[in-house]
């Protein structure tokens, strides 16, 4: 008898738990609102199957337990029950299917106005490009990384002599305006992850992945690295600032382009050149 | 659903003709069962001490080889996970630990426990013990190749062991080996570490193999008389249909393995693209880190199932006995059981959905994943419904059962979040996946091992274990596990990442610290509390109370053998003819409440069966 009992105060526990966590998502931060509906509705769903299933299991344990006197039932298969929960189950689980999928949809259609970003990832940190008046990014490659050329672009490619580089791991962005993160790495897997947009996609070395999402809260958040990488994943951490228009063109034209900092690399050279001569 | 059931209605207990599925002409002779066609398989009896107990032949000794080196590669990964979980509780305690031990306690608890540990467990473990026994088999049918099975694990478990002891340690990389990190310097143990685990997992893999056909074989080839494949105790289809998988999904592991140490050795790139490391760009290009993440999860989900399948047999053949009732729904089970392990092999990419794959097969994995809920769902429910109705011995037994169900169906369901792909993206690489895999394929599974081990150890020991002390030993594990995990969600939904050495100072994190103390505090008391099996079964053992034939009253016919525990050749004389399944509990008529499987209906005592 008492191990029914205890398994109830189990089930009990877990519910009040739910209810009363002080542990629960951030609060949210970018468009993804749909995600957090889907586990909410995911948790009302399976939560009630859970519940549902334990308490019958504690309704036998109660109501049959050993008795010398007594026989089982002697019922091999039930076809009709078999049948009823096999299709109620089904129709449960498209019906979680069904939200996920379409909100997978829209995660992979990067509307067409948003800006792109290119998010450069190392062991262990993190830098930023974004494009120039022409509003495209430059080609890239590991090889050219250098001094100065940190993120690596074709010195042929026309886009790139405009890219804006923030050699931070912060990045400022518009609140309400959709961002695509490219994401790339030049050594192992890495992942920017913000837990308060939701979204996050591993950077991998050889290729360029993405994803997208709309700020939609003004402030400054933590980005943290999701995809193991080595000894510092832990302390691989960047930043990202939402501001307002106004507020992120001023904090845009206070950054270098590419054409710049090759011109100020050219000047210390030359600089460096002239010193060594005297 | 009235709780009034008549069990005069007859529902004609021709259970074995009903349930073979065989056409509906029955012999004239009830008792009929055809003749043996072929001689019994001749067996090698050791005649030394090391020919008995050490390289025996004995599919018997050899599961308890399995097991006994299993369970000392999972204390070693107890161990583990106590130190990972003081750094996290208590990191002013570990001052001993850096980052790159802590990174090398995850690595290897998590390839023990699930290579290790668990396959081993099951399927050489039990698999070896229960096969020949349960489908009436002298011995697997190739006893040498058996093993030598085992002896490739021990030598396996021996390389592994010795990766603590080399310069730099064992591999860091975590236990999924990504490259390209895995063999790169910022991961530790990324030189003689990593290559001492790629051999470790090819030699696991070789002898798995080998040990693997003879449990395919034997169920084929070695069932006695009959014994039909629809009337093997669920624990065999459980262990038959892993084992099927396993043969087809550790390929995948083995070539993987290959490929990353050629990566490693000879500076190939199979899943090397071009690395550019402190300043200089290193002699690598053109290969993919995602290829190896196909192929690993390839073998990876299978894996899952590995583990699970025959969790899922056992542990419906441990609720039938203990309910004394039958089965419910058997076909359905056996159907279940072959058409998850089928599905396992078309979910692969669901561990993947932010890896950077072509984010449109996120469509395909989402939907195949959630189309395997169904025959899993049908597999609770019918655990339960066969608990309804029942008479339900609530013994240590049934209730690591019972714990098995509650485990298993709060696992799963997360698993329902994981696997719907845009949900998955929020909670992906998390705290709510760790307490997700832990709870359905770590506790869960550890339910079963434990009720098995109660179950079956009065056959492979003749004495009973302490019921007292196994209620003790089951409460601290399921509410001391149930602690660790159902909480540990709640992290993952904060977004607290998983594989942190530390968590600084994130303002939203600053709420976990004292989760984290509860949760070490809990993983040590439960860790602790496995030793009373240990202290359990040394009592038992000096001066435990011995064990009748057949203790339970089951049907299955590994409780009949013609000494307690079985010697070698499992059956005397001669083999047991098999006349119906091994589920035939309560039947309306008949005198005792079980049936054994070798009972010919015409013995059947005061029933009418016979007649119908």
């Amino acid at each position: 008898m008492h191990a029914g009992i205890i398994f109830l105060l189990v089930i009990i526990g877990s519910v009040l738990f739910h209810i009363f966590t002080p542990w629960y998502w951030t609060d949210i931060a970018s468009n993804w609102g749909g995600m957090d509906d889907t586990i909410t509705l995911t948790f009302w769903v399976g939560g009630g199957v859970f519940v549902a299933v334990c308490l019958f299991m504690i309704y036998c344990v109660f109501r049959y337990s050993h008795k010398e006197d007594r026989r089982a039932e002697y019922k091999p298969e039930d076809k009709k029950l078999e049948k009823i929960l096999t299709w109620a189950t089904t129709l449960g689980v498209a019906a979680l299917l069904a939200p996920g999928l379409i909100i997978w949809n829209q995660y992979v259609n990067v509307p067409k106005n948003a800006i792109e970003v290119d998010v450069m990832a190392w062991q262990w940190g993190w830098q930023y490009r974004l494009p120039g008046a022409d509003g495209k990014l430059g080609t890239t490659q590991v090889r050219n990384i250098a001094d100065n050329n940190p993120f690596g672009i074709n010195p042929d490619d026309p886009f790139g002599r405009d890219d804006i580089m923030v050699e931070s791991d912060v990045i400022n962005l518009e609140n309400n305006r959709p961002v695509k993160i490219l994401l790339r790495s030049v050594d192992v897997l890495h992942n920017w992850y913000v837990p308060q947009f939701r979204a996050k996609m591993d950077a991998v070395p050889g290729t360029v992945t993405f994803y997208w999402f709309e700020p939609n809260k003004v402030g400054e958040y933590e980005v943290l690295c999701a995809e193991y990488c080595g000894v510092g994943h832990y302390a691989m951490r960047g930043g990202v600032e939402v501001q307002d228009k106004a507020d992120y063109e001023v904090w845009l034209s206070e950054q270098e382009t590419f054409e710049q900092l090759s011109a100020r690399y050219e000047k210390l050279n030359v600089d460096g050149n002239k010193l060594a001569k005297k | 659903m009235s709780d009034e059931y008549d069990n005069n209605k007859s529902y004609q207990a021709q259970s074995s003709e009903v349930m073979d599925g065989s056409t509906g002409s029955v012999n004239p002779d009830i008792d009929y069962v055809r003749p043996a066609e072929v001689g019994e398989q001749d067996l090698y009896h050791g005649h030394s001490f090391i020919e008995k107990w050490v390289f025996c032949q004995d599919a018997k000794v050899i599961g308890v080889q399995y097991f006994l080196t299993a369970v000392f590669t999972g204390i070693v990964g107890l161990i583990l996970s106590w130190l990972m979980r003081l750094q996290l509780g208590f990191p002013e305690l570990a001052g001993f630990m850096t980052a790159e031990h802590y990174y090398q306690f995850v690595t290897m608890h998590g390839m023990i426990m699930v290579v290790y540990f668990l396959t081993a467990l099951f399927l050489g473990g039990f698999g070896n013990y229960l096969i020949p026994l349960m489908v009436g088999a002298r011995d697997m049918v190739f006893p040498y190749v058996n093993m030598l099975s085992f002896w490739m694990f021990f030598v396996a478990v021996a390389v592994l062991m010795a990766s603590f002891f080399v310069p730099g340690g064992p591999t860091g990389a975590g236990w999924t080996l990504y490259p390209p990190q895995t063999i790169l310097e910022g991961t530790p143990g990324s030189g003689m570490g990593i290559l001492l685990m790629l051999i470790s997992l090819s030699l696991f893999v070789i002898g798995f193999t080998m040990g693997g056909l003879n449990y395919m074989i034997t169920i084929l080839q070695a069932r006695t008389r009959g014994m039909t494949l629809m009337r093997m105790p669920l624990t065999v289809w459980g262990i038959f249909t892993a084992t099927v998988l396993a043969m087809l999904a550790f390929p995948a592991l083995l070539v993987s393995a290959i490929m990353m140490t050629l990566d490693k050795v000879l500076q190939t790139s199979f899943f090397m693209p071009t690395i550019l490391k402190a300043g200089e760009v290193l002699e690598y290009g053109g290969g993919s880190p995602i290829l190896f993440q196909h192929l690993f999860w390839f073998f990876g989900h299978p894996e899952v199932y590995i583990v699970a399948l025959p969790a899922f047999g056992i542990v419906s053949d441990l609720i039938s006995v203990h309910a004394r009732k039958n089965i419910f729904g058997y076909r359905m089970m056996v159907w279940a059981i072959v058409g998850i392990g089928a599905l396992s092999f078309f979910v692969w990419a669901h561990h993947m959905y932010v890896s950077g794959m072509n984010p449109w097969f996120g469509f395909f994995f989402a939907t195949t994943t959630l189309i395997i809920a169904v025959p899993t769902a049908m597999k609770v429910y019918n655990w339960i419904l066969t608990l309804w109705r029942g008479n339900i011995r609530i013994n240590t037994v049934m209730l690591w059962c019972l714990g098995f169900i509650v485990t298993f169906v709060n696992g799963g369901i997360t698993g329902i979040f994981l696997g719907n792909v845009s949900v998955d993206v929020p909670l992906s690489d998390t705290y709510f996946v760790i307490a997700h895999f832990h709870m359905v394929m770590g506790i869960a599974p550890l339910m079963v091992i434990m009720g098995a081990v109660y179950h079956w150890f009065p056959l492979v020991a003749g004495k009973m274990l302490h019921e007292g002390l196994g209620k003790w030993h089951f409460w601290i594990t399921f509410l001391g596990a149930y602690s660790i995990y159902f909480p540990m969600h709640y992290l993952g939904f904060i977004g607290v990442p998983r594989r942190y050495f530390e968590m600084y100072d994130s303002p939203y994190m600053t709420s976990a610290v004292g989760m984290n103390e509860f949760i070490s505090i809990a993983a040590f008391i439960v860790g602790a509390a496995q030793f009373i099996l240990v202290f359990n079964i040394i009592k038992t053992l000096k001066t435990g109370k011995k064990a009748e034939q057949n203790p339970w009253k089951a049907n299955s016919l590994e409780w009949y053998t013609s000494t307690v525990p079985p010697e070698h050749g499992n059956f005397g004389e001669r083999l047991p003819v098999v006349h119906r399944w091994p589920y035939d509990f309560s039947v309306p008529g008949a005198k005792d409440d079980f049936i054994p499987q070798t009972t010919a209906p015409s013995e059947v005592i005061h029933t009418e069966v016979e007649k119908t």
